[in-house]
């Protein structure tokens, strides 16, 4: 029992193939989409004409627009470059101490040297700048190695303790190891311990902080002063504070006797422009902790 | 249209079909492909680019069974956000002596094609032992093991001679040496003057993660130091029709 086919209310011709009675009509492409097929073609030949396409014998062929993404993401870094050359001038020509009284500079430094710490200096301190147990927090008004404009300038363009600085001039002390290397024993460490900690808080034992003090006077006080104050000229904490790089636990305390501590910090004349440190001193200055400039 | 209508011979003749693609892809590949093996402005010669040190090799391979690169990317592409953020766009002669290269397409993380010199050894190791005491916001997963892991340089060479055989111009005096090499770059102390006349002045000779004993951190660090420090973008300038 055969079908009959639906009658076509044209007449369209077939492809001539029959299967069991089945036929094949042979209809056109839709037009459109014949036309589009075109176009396509019409514009791939116009595309290796204008761009890089067909690779020759020694290169490609470099297309008539003469574009490349080197040159492209280059023009894109000048436009900006040029944008901004005005205010970096400025901010490398003004006195440090005077970007904060200029408030269009002083907006233009903040911006920017927001966008320095967030790329360069967040993954230590933080991208609020509140640091983590070895790196410094930023936002408090406690300076290992000086608050003023001139002397975070200093230290962000030659850090701390590397030896990668060009001049040579990055920020370096270092504390002996008073447990490690044998400069101690371990009962005099456990006694200035008790005596470094009684000074911001409860020592772990008291009886041990008369003895403490005196271990503290021949051993500490040269670099810590004698009221335990710290020194910023050799970035000496002050140990009379409650404020810990390292913790303040016992045993914090404990191991950064015995063993020291030496937190380094890049120097950043090797990766940042002039502007842009300034930039990012004038941010960190403004962040709360900022001092003004030494009389 | 003659030859239009011999298309049903292909159509009825699957064997012909496929023989017939084959030849089509062929010829796609041959143009797409093979130029980029020839091409003057494919292979950019970039001075300083030198094949890693045993160390360096080391801590890549840990590296990659780490699957950092699953998160990482190691590609700064010429856009001028990333040129800004991670520094000068990666150039295809940077990752020459990478088999395989782990320039990845995702990132979860940061890319680290110029991660070298941007930390202290430090903070490196702080930061594996535990992301998020530097880092709070980051999702990265604690490799602080590999301080308890000791390593010796006894089969680097063996390593070294495989890169080798794929193309990367180790020498025999560098083959030789591996194992020398490989403990003198992470001992400050050391005899290291071999490394640096082998290697040149990128290889870093540092106690990369403070222990005495030499660890798969000190590999890693090492490896994660050197990233993208080979080439001196003050003295080189790229040729921007390429």
């Amino acid at each position: 029992m055969s079908k009959k086919p639906t009658t076509p209310e044209k007449d369209i011709p077939t492809t001539g193939h029959t299967w069991d009675g089945i036929q094949e009509y042979d209809n056109p492409m839709p037009r459109w989409w014949l036309w589009t097929f075109y176009a396509t073609i019409v514009w791939g030949i116009g595309y290796t004409i204008a761009y890089p396409a067909w690779p020759l014998v020694k290169g490609a062929t470099e297309g008539i627009l003469g574009y490349s993404t080197r040159a492209e993401v280059q023009a894109e870094i000048d436009s900006f470059d040029a944008a901004n050359e005005g205010m970096r001038q400025r901010l490398v020509e003004a006195d440090l101490n005077q970007i904060s009284t200029d408030p269009e500079l002083a907006s233009f430094a903040q911006n920017a040297g927001g966008a320095v710490f967030r790329t360069w200096c967040a993954q230590c301190h933080g991208s609020g700048a509140a640091g983590a147990k070895g790196y410094p927090n930023l936002l408090d008004d406690d300076w290992l190695w000086g608050g003023d404009m001139e002397a975070i300038h200093f230290t962000v363009t030659h850090g701390i303790r590397n030896e990668d600085d060009p001049d040579g001039e990055a920020r370096y002390s270092e504390m002996p190891r008073f447990g490690t290397d044998e400069l101690l024993e371990t009962e005099e460490i456990e006694q200035v311990v008790n005596y470094v900690l009684s000074l911001s808080g409860e020592p772990q034992d008291a009886s041990k902080v008369e003895a403490g003090k005196i271990v503290f006077e021949d051993n500490c006080a040269a670099c810590h002063g004698e009221a335990a104050e710290g020194d910023r000229e050799q970035g000496a904490p002050n140990l009379s504070d409650a404020i810990w790089l390292y913790g303040s636990s016992y045993a914090d305390v404990m191991d950064s006797v015995s063993s020291a501590r030496f937190g380094v910090m890049p120097n950043w004349n090797t990766r940042l422009s002039e502007a842009e440190i300034r930039a990012v001193s004038a941010y960190v200055h403004g962040l709360g902790g900022g001092e003004a400039a030494a009389e | 249209m003659a030859l239009l209508d011999k298309h049903k011979i292909l159509e009825t003749n699957a064997t012909l079909l496929l023989v017939g693609s084959f030849l089509v892809v062929t010829v796609g590949g041959i143009v797409e492909i093979a130029p980029l093996f020839y091409l003057d402005n494919t292979i950019e010669d970039v001075e300083g680019v030198r094949p890693y040190s045993p160390l360096e090799l080391t801590g890549r391979d840990i590296y990659i069974r780490e699957g950092c690169y699953v998160c990482h990317s190691q590609m700064i592409r010429p856009m001028r956000d990333e040129v800004e953020r991670y520094g000068h766009y990666s150039l295809a002669a940077e990752s020459k002596y990478d088999h395989p290269f782990q320039w990845g397409s995702k990132r979860t993380g940061p890319d680290l094609a110029r991660v070298g010199g941007r930390y202290s050894d430090e903070w490196h190791v702080d930061h594996l032992i535990d992301p998020q005491s530097v880092v709070p916001e980051s999702v990265m997963p604690k490799y602080g093991y590999l301080l308890d892991r000791p390593i010796e340089g006894e089969h680097v060479g063996e390593l070294m001679a495989t890169h080798r055989m794929v193309g990367v111009p180790y020498t025999d005096e560098m083959l030789e040496a591996a194992a020398a090499d490989f403990a003198a770059q992470a001992d400050p102390d050391s005899d290291y003057d071999g490394l640096i006349e082998r290697y040149g002045d990128s290889a870093q000779v540092r106690n990369f993660d403070g222990q005495a004993q030499l660890t798969e951190m000190d590999a890693l660090v090492a490896y994660l130091q050197v990233l993208g420090t080979m080439v001196d973008f003050s003295t080189f300038q790229p040729d921007e029709s390429r």
